[in-house]
């Protein structure tokens, strides 16, 4: 498992990397914490001339508390986030899912801009940003704008993000629901979910996301409606409209399905418990 | 591809070679510099044997190019001895708690193990289960490495204690 | 030196029952073991291969021109380049050939088309992605019981219309072997006539031994003596010297090979591998040292699988539930080659000790070797030889037969367990056991895991259950295994002709330190600790004083390696035979020094002391000086013995494990709350050792039984090449276990040591997934397949209608 030769560049701000993308189109990517792509790269199935390294950028790696949000720079690592006292205290649910990535050797190279803009089904963090009603800020050469994390995805590895751009940052409104979780079924520490619900709650509303039980991100108006209303039941069924999970190896659709299920009630009951 | 100019600050010396900026972090330490503690299992960030200290975090070296760790303080289980030279605490109590047999995840297994203890010095069973489950072993079971590593962070604690 | 007392003497030595520290950590945990990739040769090249994306397909070109032009890529082998040298084919350790290169077709999707040297393994790896192959697509069996139909495609053309293979006769272009054992007659008429029948269909699913190293190799030709060098991840380096020799045509003599540190085996290292042959011709076409180490997918997708049988079962009992037969018939698939690692005349390995720890008076088995488009192998993956298999048949067998007689499964054990007095016992199939006491076994084990009070919370859960409080169900595996391991007897166990004997030679010097060099080769075992423990026993040195080597057959003697768990049984005999040549000598030493007779002096943990004058005595110390400044009157200098052992027979360890494991029936997850493990190993040599052993097997059983496999889709496509999917569990997962044992020795082994290492994978595996089983057996599953993951836990509940 070796990877194909790149050149390789480190710049210090992003203006400088969105030059070295526009110059080079589609020979160029970039890479955070490279813990999808360099896999990727090494069973040759993405190669490139010119790869752009970005952990030299300084603004990427900050977090930023604001009255109406926070902005989480795209460099900023998993562990980072499990070890933000601020953020977690704010946004529990992001610590608690940060801890259910991979393990705890690749959450210290594994960057939330990574996790989000690299359109693998299986991230955690895409389903969590859309229950969260996040925004994605992108930089190109045309300058920066703003895509909803609910608009972001297209189908698997597709996003609506152009060659030439760059991830920035994620924007969360403020304030968060209090009541929150993260359920996620996996086989083992280092896996992709079987299946995984993210619930938020709280104030007379609800929002309900999944991870890879689709071939994007899910997150359903419908059965956040439900839920805010208050029908668990209800929520369920339009959860079980909205995914549409693929047979693999970690089991048949219909089996999907039903962990799909029992994730959200945990979620909804486990976010109902937490709520101030 | 043309190489660069690569150079790190390994176990408290500086070292540097030329390389192509592909060369992976576990080639470089490996082939380049002769550093063959650190081993290659899986080649897809999930065994762990190529665990090395980069900037004071665990990380896994099949994982990284080289030209990510340009200028970087990279610690491997060669730097874990005493400054003497003699085995340290957590090389001790692997062998004093038989937390190896093959050996070959142990380079790993241990240099992760060094870098839990500092950021859980009092860890309980489940903390280590959780902090090294990025670390594969097909030998152990593990039971052992779990004694090692708690009997490691007693030892340390003691030391501590006895210093202050 | 008098005034320390006799127990502290023995201690000193450390010998056996010692739980001694081992000796090889002091350099693995500092990063200083030697293995197969931190060897490096100046000049070295880099071997990496093409392999093939198609599990059938016909190759219809290869061209390699664009990769000799990658830079650093210096050639590039192919099949045509092998063909005059008539090493595109090897043989196998089954008395099959298999393709070295692709030679027209490919028969599993990864198999070897050619093979790219290069500078480095980066410019390897460009060649390879360089070579263009052209293929042809055919049609793909995976299933072996289809491979059997009249229309399926031909496999092996090369061999597509013999009608006798190499274990008897052949009925279809797709079945390798059929081999029979016991009274089919017999059988049959106890099974037509028996108050109870259970008949089951038991599948052991394709796996692998993935050890964390993966297989690799250097081969260094040196041109200007003639002579090779060969390091390898090899578990059986005489017996790779041999076989190079005899298919290289170099003379034995001209080769050496070395084993350096191997990073886990469990098997998987003990076949010939094409990396390996590519790697010596490489070297001496291009006259400089070559390396190949495999990546993690080459390793998955194509060195050797274990497991993948299809075991058909039917048990027969009084209602009282005393057996009275057992048949057996297996479907083996065995891939595209039938690269199997048993002893020759044993086609399916010791499958034939499928009537396990029961006193069985008829039994019937028969098994199919079947060709399929997977990879070769059949290894046996920390198990002596398919007794994996058969412990995990008999062990489900046994379940099935007590849900049939609705009797409790512990207590149809204990009825027909073979009893103490009946050792040495017969089996109907053919083996002899050596010694045993199940019944103890049984019922410690039993005891330690309060079993009537486990019993009775799980059907206090059952209620519990059924009235809505709780969506969990508790299982009991059980599960008690005979092993039969130390291969083995000459008179019926040899590889490719070699017979399965191991050796020992020690030499003591003047000193009194001594080095041993053993047939064998440690792959974590610690054998460098454990076989100088023997030593230390049996001549009174002080293990520390030993130091053992292993692996290099320019200086070790002959042996057929580590597998099988045999090098106890089989070297550790040895080692104890050696030591008894040397001790002979001693006494003879020492009655000199002493100048009484021989028989006048006797042996006392470290020194011969004159009989019924412990005062006078000598040293092994001053008795290794003596052999070396004295000249003794009849006897040679030097104090030093070699000893090649035949067993008489197999040993037999077994054991009794006990699971309680939690089920979420919705979403087919588990917890393993209890995992109680009972080892009789015979005599114990270092208990620390046997416990590490037991935690790693029972790890392996644990992922074996609960995710681990092979799997395929229809096309022959490999769906679990990475660690990614193939499953291995972190510290996170893995259960945590208690160990216990009794202690039967083995009559016949000079010490009564039986060999413990893959004890724990055969007798775990059948305790988990019975665990499973047990969960559901009160809504009525009888059988399901393993591997027993989230979904196919989902899917029995579901099947069950718990669901609803």
């Amino acid at each position: 498992m070796i990877p194909s030769g790149f050149e390789y560049h480190r710049p210090e701000n992003v203006s400088s990397a969105v030059e070295i993308l526009k110059k080079h189109g589609d020979d160029a990517r970039v890479i955070a914490g490279g813990h999808s792509l360099v896999p990727l790269m090494k069973l040759r199935m993405a190669e490139m001339a010119h790869l752009v390294d970005l952990q030299e950028i300084a603004e990427l790696r900050r977090i930023s508390f604001n009255r109406d949000n926070v902005v989480i720079g795209a460099m900023t690592t998993q562990a980072e986030i499990v070890s933000n006292g601020q953020l977690s205290s704010l946004i529990p649910i992001l610590r608690e899912t940060a801890l259910l990535i991979s393990d705890p050797q690749v959450r210290n190279m594994g960057t939330m801009g990574g996790n989000v803009a690299h359109g693998d089904p299986g991230n955690d963090m895409p389903a969590v940003m859309q229950c969260l009603d996040a925004g994605y800020t992108l930089s190109g050469p045309d300058g920066t704008r703003t895509v909803k994390a609910r608009d972001f995805y297209e189908s698997a590895y597709f996003t609506v993000r152009s060659d030439d751009e760059i991830l920035t940052g994620i924007t969360i409104p403020m304030p968060v629901m209090s009541g929150y979780a993260y359920e996620k079924q996996k086989r083992k520490i280092g896996d992709y979910a079987i299946a995984a619900a993210a619930v938020l709650i709280g104030d007379g509303k609800a929002s309900v996301a999944f991870t890879n039980l689709s071939d994007t991100p899910v997150w359903s108006a419908s059965a956040s409606r439900a839920l805010a209303s208050g029908s668990i039941e209800q929520c369920v069924d339009c959860a079980m409209d909205a995914i549409e999970p693929q047979s693999d190896i970690r089991g048949p659709a219909e089996f999907k399905k039903h962990v799909a299920k029992v994730v959200l009630r945990r979620a909804i009951h486990k976010a109902m418990e937490r709520t101030k | 591809m043309s190489k660069m100019h690569v150079k790190l600050n390994l176990n408290g010396r500086e070292v540097e070679d030329l390389a192509e900026p592909r060369t992976l972090l576990i080639h470089f330490l490996r082939e380049n510099l002769n550093v063959t503690g650190p081993h290659i299992g899986c080649e897809t960030s999930h065994c762990g044997a190529c665990t090395v200290d980069m900037n004071g975090k665990s990380v896994k070296s099949c994982t990284i190019f080289v030209a990510q760790s340009n200028g970087a303080d990279v610690t491997t289980v060669e730097g874990l001895a005493n400054p003497d030279g003699s085995p340290g605490v957590l090389q001790e109590m692997f062998r004093e708690h038989h937390g190896l047999q093959c050996g070959f995840c142990t380079p790993g297994m241990i240099t992760r193990a060094h870098r839990f203890l500092q950021e859980c010095p009092n860890p309980t069973e489940e903390e280590v289960r959780f902090g090294m489950a990025g670390n594969l072993c097909r030998c152990t079971g593990y039971q052992n490495i779990v004694k090692a590593v708690m009997a490691a962070a007693d030892q340390i604690n003691s030391q501590k204690e006895a210093v202050t | 030196m008098n005034d320390i007392t006799l127990e502290e003497r023995t201690r000193n030595l450390q010998g056996l029952g010692s739980s001694r520290k081992r000796v090889e950590d002091v350099r693995f945990t500092q990063g200083k073991g030697n293995y197969i990739d931190d060897i490096k040769i100046d000049g070295m090249l880099f071997g990496d291969f093409v392999r093939s994306p198609y599990a059938h397909a016909r190759v219809t070109g290869v061209d390699t021109e664009a990769a000799l032009k990658v830079p650093g890529v210096l050639a590039v082998l192919t099949a045509d380049d092998l063909k005059p040298l008539n090493l595109h084919w090897m043989p196998t350790l089954a008395g099959d050939t298999q393709m070295v290169l692709a030679d027209g077709k490919v028969l599993f999707q990864g198999q070897e088309v050619a093979f790219v040297v290069a500078a480095d393994r980066y410019a390897a790896a460009d060649g390879v992605e360089a070579v263009e192959v052209e293929y042809e697509e055919l049609p793909v069996v995976t299933d072996p019981f289809k491979a059997l139909s009249p229309d399926a495609p031909v496999l092996r053309e090369d061999i597509k219309d013999r009608t006798e293979g190499a274990h008897g006769p052949v009925r279809h272009h797709n079945h390798i072997f059929t081999w029979e054992q016991g009274d089919k007659d017999a059988t049959e008429k106890v099974l037509a006539e028996a108050d109870v029948m259970a008949e089951e269909m038991v599948y052991y699913h394709r796996t692998h031994p993935c050890p964390l190293e993966t297989c690799g190799c250097v081969a260094s030709m040196d041109k200007v003596n003639g002579k090779l060098t060969l390091y390898g991840t090899f578990q059986a380096p005489h017996a790779i010297r041999t076989v190079v020799s005899l298919i290289s045509g170099i003379a034995e003599h001209n080769i050496r090979v070395i084993s350096p540190d191997i990073g886990g085996g469990f098997g998987n290292k003990v076949g010939a591998y094409s990396g390996y042959v590519c790697s010596v011709v490489a070297s001496i076409v291009t006259g400089k040292p070559v390396k190949w180490v495999e990546d993690r997918m080459d390793n998955l997708m194509s060195t050797a699988f274990a497991r993948d049988y299809w075991m058909q079962g039917k048990i027969a009992a009084t209602k009282d539930g005393k057996i009275t037969g057992l048949w057996c018939h297996t479907t083996a698939d065995h891939g595209g080659f039938d690269a199997c690692a048993d002893p020759t005349k044993f086609p399916a390995g010791f499958m034939n000790i499928c009537t396990g720890s029961y006193d069985i008076p008829v039994a019937y088995l028969s098994v199919d070797g079947v060709y399929t488009n997977k990879a070769p192998g059949g290894v046996a993956y920390r198990c002596s030889f398919r007794v994996t298999e058969a412990a995990y048949f008999i062990e489900r067998m046994i379940e099935v037969l007590a849900i049939r007689l609705d009797m409790d499964a512990a207590e149809l054990r204990r009825i027909n367990f073979i009893g103490k007095d009946q050792f040495p016992y017969q089996s109907a199939l053919g083996w002899e056991y050596d010694s045993g006491d199940y019944h103890a076994a049984w019922e410690k084990a039993l005891d330690a895991v309060d079993y009537t009070g486990l019993r009775k919370e799980q059907a206090q859960r059952l209620e519990d259950f059924k009235a809505g409080k709780t969506r969990k169900l508790l299982g009991i595996g059980l599960a008690h295994f005979t092993e039969i391991v130390g291969a083995g007897p000459v008179k019926n166990c040899d590889i490719l002709g070699l017979g399965m004997f191991d050796s020992c030679e020690i030499r003591i010097h003047p000193t009194g330190s001594a080095i041993a060099r053993l047939g064998t080769i440690s792959q974590g075992q610690g054998h460098a600790t454990t076989f100088a423990q023997i030593i230390a026993s049996e001549i009174g040195i002080p293990a520390d004083d030993i130091t053992l080597e292993e692996g290099d057959t320019d200086t070790a003697p002959y042996g057929l390696g580590t597998y099988g768990s045999r090098s106890t049984p089989v070297a550790g005999a040895a080692t104890a035979m050696a030591s008894r040549k040397i001790m002979a000598k001693a006494q003879m030493i020492a009655a000199y020094l002493l100048e009484v007779h021989d028989n006048d002096v006797e042996f006392e943990v470290d020194r011969f002391v004159v009989k019924g004058a412990p005062e006078r005595f000598k040293t092994m110390k001053e008795i290794a000086f003596a052999a070396y400044n004295q000249a003794i009157p009849g006897l040679e200098p030097g104090l030093e013995a070699v000893s090649y052992y035949d067993p008489p027979n197999m040993t037999y360890p077994f054991g009794a494990y006990i699971c309680a494991m939690e089920i979420d029936v919705d979403t087919g997850e588990h917890e393993i709350r209890q995992f109680y493990a009972l080892d009789d190993c015979g005599t114990r040599i270092n208990p620390m050792i046997i416990d590490g052993q037991v935690h790693g097997g029972a790890t392996e059983g644990y992922a074996i039984a609960m995710g681990q496999e092979i799997a395929y889709d229809e096309m022959g496509n490999h769906m679990t090449a990475t660690l990614m999917d193939f499953f291995l569990p972190t510290a996170w997962e893995t259960p945590v276990y208690v160990t216990d044992h009794t202690v039967t020795p083995s009559p016949h082994h000079p010490i009564g040591a039986k060999g413990v290492g893959e004890s724990p994978n055969v007798g775990s595996v059948p305790a988990f997934s019975n665990a499973v089983h047990d969960a559901f057996r009160p809504f009525g599953l009888v059988q399901s397949h393993m591997p027993h993951d989230h979904w196919r836990i989902w899917k029995i509940a579901d099947d069950l209608g718990l669901h609803q």
